[in-house]
């Protein structure tokens, strides 16, 4: 793999130093360059690729080191989209800084879930767009990500069952008098016994707020727990208390639900201590991200979600594919019927193309959803535009009696102009659809636009310098006298 | 017929009326019954649309039963491909996350098991329909400025450029027309919403229809001293003959490219290339039998309207 990385260097040299040592627009310079070129974007392109990773000095650090994947879209690799927004009112923003703290505090989340490659990002003062390929819930994403998890620790006059719901001071201090969550809501201790609700109101000692770290252990019998230990203030208080509270009973209660209520033994003075609670594996994991990242400092509310199938993805990459071959391959039929010898240096050129626009997707890399598939190839249908307003000046000239030779040159002249006019004009509509993209419910735009655009752009040089090197190849061979005697080689 | 085909110009006109009126009226009648010349679809108006494969048989009352518990009390509900395949799409309000799972419980419980491998679900909150409605409206904004800017660059310089700009917008209104009145047609016969995608169709559209009518010009601009013996709309004719070769085989390898994806592409992009397909064909169209006749009535005086003009 690096042996084909030197070699495409050294191609790549020779190409550019012939191109300065003989004149800039000799043949034989530019058919190396885009021979090398070419290889080079085949090589990447080649779904086997197995990514670029050069270990210069043999370190065993990478000086450069990157997979080349295509990157696919959540449309194609199918999962969870989800848009979240500050729920605070519209002439209020968020706190400098308060959103960044979420995008962490949500990262930190949904690590927990198991998607592929997640991926969190900040759009605007107040939005936080989450993306989960390859998975499929996006009510267990949102409920992890907005569950503020008010973790309390409570003072009760004796034994409570796990599961009990109780009332708090703390609670009903922030949320107003109303008792805030009800058993289905916390999510534990679903099958603990019916409590006759009183209205007692416990008092709360400490909140979650003293707890610096959480994680989930399990001891010989297999009980598995959530072992936390306490900021320092958190230390001194949870000491002092139990070392005045001896015998007593402290609740642990989360979201207004006993999770245990065990009886101090001993004061706890060595900042750590553990919490049970007949937790399945999976439950103690959430209970711990819970415990570690806390209530969010921002309320979210859910404005958009969008779940795709993997399967229905997969089909239509596979679909694509199939058009895009089909496609093309009926476009360089045309090129070769139509316009004959010229036209097998725009097929080639074609394919050239197309190759250099895979290699820029994996190098760039573009996201490749259904949309920016479509613009790729409605970019290969109007790639040998270029390659026609050239051919048709061709055989104008050569109509109006102009020798062939030359009139190959005066047609790529002439029809240079309008080739830059016509791909500026699309380039622009371009710009302006992007910017329609930024807006998140029209984000699909945004790959049409991207892909559409770059296809223009490599268009400038492949329907150009790229077939004018291969037209020059082709006609060597074939002299004006023969061509002239055999004008239907020209299409003519 | 191309030997002078600017001549027939009147039945170029009365081809573009019998699509563009059918569509006017349907963007009528479209107005009155949803509200809007096009249906729009969730990325403007918010709601959520469930493409659903069940797999086993699934009614229409049975999800609108579903739904109608869900406070959805009318969804839009519509089977996609063969009865056999069991995949539906529906159309309803915004649905909370909570919702989301709950209904697709409910729908597995009373309905048919769901594969969701196979199955689509998008909720839009009003609030970003209305800012992508708002992010349309500047981009619709944007593009006519863009163009409008760039046909006054390409005919700065040429005589009566007022006139040849007023024409290529001509053929750039009509390729609009007829594409929001082949979807407005669409939208009341088969329920087809405009998307996002709708709008990107139609701006690129415009762009290469505003391109084309441009290469046409370009070269009567051209010809016009080079024959100055001849008529005008001699002149005009030849340049259209002398442009067409390109124009055809530009749009047909566009076609190509474009037929390919709605028979072989995927399901969900079909409607967005079928109407860039019908924009790209109407775009063709309007630059060679809009544009240009119109060109010609305008010096002809066959506009009556414009008729003191031409004489001054």
């Amino acid at each position: 793999m690096n042996l084909f990385l030197i070699i495409w260097g050294a191609a790549t040299v020779v190409g550019l130093v012939l191109l300065i040592v003989l004149r800039p627009d000799h043949h034989i310079s530019w058919l190396v360059i885009i021979a090398s070129l070419t290889a080079f974007a085949v090589w990447v392109s080649l779904p086997s690729n197995p990514g670029i990773h050069i270990d210069l000095n043999n370190d065993g650090e990478y000086g450069v080191d990157r997979d080349l994947e295509f990157r696919q879209g959540l449309d194609l690799a199918g999962g969870v989209k989800i848009l979240l927004e500050a729920d605070l009112p519209d002439n209020e923003t968020p706190p400098a800084g308060s959103m960044d703290e979420v995008r962490h505090i949500v990262e930190s989340r949904i690590d927990s879930l198991g998607a592929l490659e997640p991926t969190v990002q900040l759009q605007g003062e107040r939005r936080l767009i989450i993306e989960l390929p390859g998975y499929e819930d996006p009510e267990g994403a949102t409920s992890l990500i907005k569950e503020t998890a008010l973790l309390e620790f409570v003072e009760v006059p004796g034994p409570i069952v796990s599961g009990t719901p109780i009332l708090t001071s703390y609670a009903m201090e922030r949320s107003g008098g109303e008792p805030e969550a009800t058993e289905e809501e916390a999510g534990v201790g679903l099958d603990a016994p019916d409590f006759a609700a009183d209205d007692t109101v416990y008092e709360t000692v400490m909140t979650g707020e003293i707890l610096e770290n959480a994680t989930v252990q399990s001891d010989q019998t297999g009980e598995v727990m959530v072992a936390f230990r306490l900021t320092p203030e958190g230390d001194t208080q949870f000491a002092e208390y139990t070392t005045e509270h001896v015998g007593d009973y402290l609740a642990i209660v989360l979201d207004g639900v006993v999770l245990s209520a065990p009886r101090i033994q001993t004061a706890i003075t060595g900042g750590s201590g553990v919490i049970t609670g007949q937790f399945s594996l999976e439950e103690a994991t959430r209970l711990a991200t819970q415990l570690r990242y806390g209530a969010l400092p921002i309320p979210l509310s859910v404005e958009s979600t969008s779940t795709v199938g993997p399967t229905l993805g997969q089909i239509s990459v596979e679909q694509s594919i199939r058009a895009g071959i089909i496609g093309i391959g009926v476009i360089l039929l045309f090129m070769l019927v139509y316009y004959r010898v010229p036209g097998i240096s725009a097929a080639l050129a074609l394919l050239v193309f197309a190759v250099l626009n895979l290699m820029v997707f994996k190098l760039v890399p573009v996201t490749m959803t259904l949309p920016a598939i479509t613009g790729f190839l409605i970019s290969v249908g109007t790639a040998v535009d270029g390659n026609i307003l050239i051919f048709e000046r061709l055989k104008e000239e050569v109509r109006s009696g102009k020798k062939i030779s030359r009139a190959v040159e005066v047609g790529f002249d002439r029809a240079w102009t309008s080739i830059r006019d016509s791909n500026l004009s699309t380039l622009i509509i371009c710009v302006v659809l992007y910017g329609f993209g930024t807006s998140f419910g029209a984000a699909a735009v945004r790959g049409f636009a991207i892909t559409l655009a770059l296809g223009l752009i490599i268009n400038l040089f492949t329907a150009v310098t790229v077939t004018r090197t291969f037209l020059h190849f082709i006609m060597l061979p074939l002299s004006d006298e023969m061509l002239e005697k055999r004008r239907w080689l020209l299409g003519l | 017929m191309f030997s002078n085909f600017v001549q027939r110009r009147r039945l170029y006109y009365l081809i573009s009326a019998a699509v563009i009126i059918p569509g006017i009226i349907a963007m009528i009648y479209s107005t009155i019954a949803f509200g809007s010349p096009v249906r729009l679809s969730i990325d403007f108006r918010g709601g959520s649309l469930y493409v659903v494969q069940f797999e086993d048989t699934a009614t229409e009352t049975g999800i609108r039963d579903v739904y109608t518990e869900f406070g959805q009390d009318d969804p839009v509900i519509q089977q996609l491909g063969d009865p056999e395949d069991n995949r539906w799409q529906i159309r309803a309000g915004a649905l909370t996350a909570e919702e989301q799972a709950a209904l697709k419980q409910a729908l597995i419980d009373k309905v048919a098991p769901i594969d969701n491998n196979q199955s689509t679900l998008d909720v839009v909150s009003p609030t970003i329909g209305g800012e992508v409605t708002r992010a349309a409206f500047f981009a619709v904004l944007a593009a006519a400025i863009v163009i409008l800017g760039f046909i006054w660059f390409a005919f700065r310089s040429v005589p009566n450029a007022p006139r040849y700009g007023a024409c290529a917008i001509a053929a750039m209104v009509h390729d609009v027309l007829v594409t929001m009145g082949v979807m407005s047609i669409l939208g009341i016969f088969f329920g087809w919403e405009v998307d996002a995608l709708f709008l990107t169709a139609v701006l690129t559209v415009v762009g290469y229809s505003v391109q084309d009518s441009i290469v046409v010009f370009d070269r009567i601009r051209e010809n016009l001293p080079r024959y100055r013996g001849e008529e005008y709309d001699m002149v005009v004719n030849r340049s259209v003959l002398e442009t067409i070769h390109r124009s055809l085989a530009t749009q047909l390898n566009a076609i190509f490219v474009m037929v390919a994806i709605l028979l072989f592409g995927g399901e969900t992009i079909r409607q967005f290339i079928a109407i860039l397909l019908i924009g790209l064909l109407s775009g063709t169209y309007s630059s060679i039998f809009t544009a240009v006749p119109l060109l010609v009535s305008w010096e002809k005086g066959d506009l009556r309207f414009r008729r003191k003009e031409a004489a001054a």
